[in-house]
């Protein structure tokens, strides 16, 4: 379970006192199994690329017991309705060549087991490092014939999950290395520029602040393995480049769009900081 | 247009220039010296009692990151940056005035936005839109808010 500075400050907090007696009470679930049977890692050994840690930790550590709770079993998570709707569209043809994704793949269970857990990763025939959804996205316009899915859509944010929940337990293992790495860097030099008038980088407040609070905001590392997020503030599933996006306006920058080179690049780094944490999605923050 | 308008943009432009001249050192023209600024900003003594509305969320949001006890009214105190109990007395005017405007001056790599500059920014957007900046730059606070916190803070005495 994550300690940090902010445990401390929490219960000193004024106003905030309230929300910190959840967070220390002696029943909490210390640890993130699912449905009973999944074993989520949520704290382990930093990856050797990351100098900034020693420890890595699941966004799942830093939310209330309320919260962590509503991801432990299925039919309490309120992303799983969003799942089973891709279920369906996975069954589904669509395109002019007749096909579905099972016409390939077959059951999803099996066909994408491991998938969520190694992407982005690098494509050859592309010759550039895919995002799962671009990959989703070229299945459908090259093999099936219809139409891509808008990139943070709720069509294509739901077969994302369906995808990951495949993979659900698995170490996140990104290749950063070969081919990849160009990408990598990009993404890396991206996490630690300060962007807009407020000259933040992500690495001000998910590497150097993580644990505090900022207003009302219990910071995290900012990792990815539980993505796409069904967000309680507001009740659907977000991509991590819809957060990304976000996190760069919320900085007064122009913002990067979901699915740019940019965007790619950083998740591909920004997942490659949580190699050894567990795939969560369709994981729940608040 | 009517020679009217024009009368009326030339006496603002002249309205705007005259209030510049009176005074007022632009974002560009602040003069740091070991991080601290000497002279006020708009040549005049801040107001203290406008302190806690600059200090809360909506304008300069301090409070996003700093705690200040003597604003209880004030939720959700942020932690990133240091208290700002006593901060009057471990720091002179020159140097309070200095941190709000630019703290990177003093403190190398400091998180803290710089709530007096308008250049060197990147990617810089249209406030909270997302989309890119166009036209002049206007600093998050302007002189006069810069002064009325500085000498807000400098009644934080422990």
């Amino acid at each position: 379970m994550f300690q940090g500075k902010g445990a401390l400050a929490l219960a000193i907090g004024g106003a905030l006192s309230l929300i910190a007696a959840g967070s220390v009470v002696a029943d909490e679930p210390a640890k993130l199994v699912v449905n009973g049977e999944i074993e989520m890692v949520t704290e382990t050994e930093a990856p050797a690329h990351l100098d900034a840690f020693d420890t890595i930790y699941s966004g799942w550590t830093f939310r209330t017991p309320e919260t962590r709770m509503l991801q432990m079993d299925d039919f309490d998570n309120p992303a799983m309705v969003f799942v089973d709707q891709a279920a369906e569209a996975w069954d589904t043809v669509d395109g002019s060549e007749g096909k579905s994704c099972a016409s390939c793949h077959g059951d999803v269970a099996e066909g994408m087991a491991g998938v969520r857990a190694v992407y982005p990763k690098w494509n050859e025939a592309a010759g550039k490092v895919r995002t799962l959804v671009q990959q989703v996205n070229d299945c459908r316009e090259t093999r099936m014939g219809a139409e891509p899915w808008k990139y943070d859509g709720g069509k294509m944010v739901a077969m994302e999950s369906l995808i990951s929940v495949q993979s659900r337990g698995m170490p996140v293992n990104v290749a950063i290395d070969g081919p990849a790495q160009s990408t990598w860097e990009q993404g890396k030099d991206l996490y630690y520029t300060r962007f807009g008038q407020l000259e933040l980088s992500c690495a001000n407040c998910h590497e150097n602040n993580y644990g505090t609070m900022i207003r009302a905001d219990h910071l995290s590392q900012g990792q990815i393995n539980g993505f796409p997020v069904y967000r309680l503030k507001n009740t659907k599933l977000n991509t991590a480049h819809a957060r990304f996006k976000g996190c760069v306006r919320d900085t007064r920058a122009e913002t990067f769009n979901p699915g740019s080179p940019e965007f790619v690049a950083l998740e591909l780094y920004v997942a490659s900081r949580g190699n050894g944490l567990s795939v969560e999605a369709p994981s729940v923050r608040n | 247009m009517s020679a009217g308008l024009w009368l009326a943009l030339a006496g603002g432009l002249l309205g705007a220039t005259m209030a510049q001249a009176e005074g007022v050192v632009a974002p560009s023209d602040v003069v740091f010296e070991d991080g601290a600024v000497a002279v006020s900003l708009t040549g005049a003594p801040g107001n203290p009692e406008n302190g806690p509305d600059i200090i809360n969320k909506g304008s300069g949001n301090c409070i996003a990151c700093h705690q200040v006890s003597a604003l209880p009214d004030l939720a959700f105190q942020g932690e990133i940056g240091p208290p700002l109990d006593g901060v009057g007395d471990r720091w002179s005017e020159a140097q309070l005035r200095g941190i709000v405007a630019n703290a990177k001056m003093m403190f190398d790599e400091s998180m803290m936005p710089a709530f007096y500059k308008t250049e060197g920014f990147i990617r810089l957007g249209d406030e909270f839109t997302g989309k890119a900046h166009a036209g002049e730059v206007t600093p998050i606070l302007t002189a006069e808010q810069v002064e009325d916190v500085v000498a807000y803070l400098l009644t934080l005495k422990d």
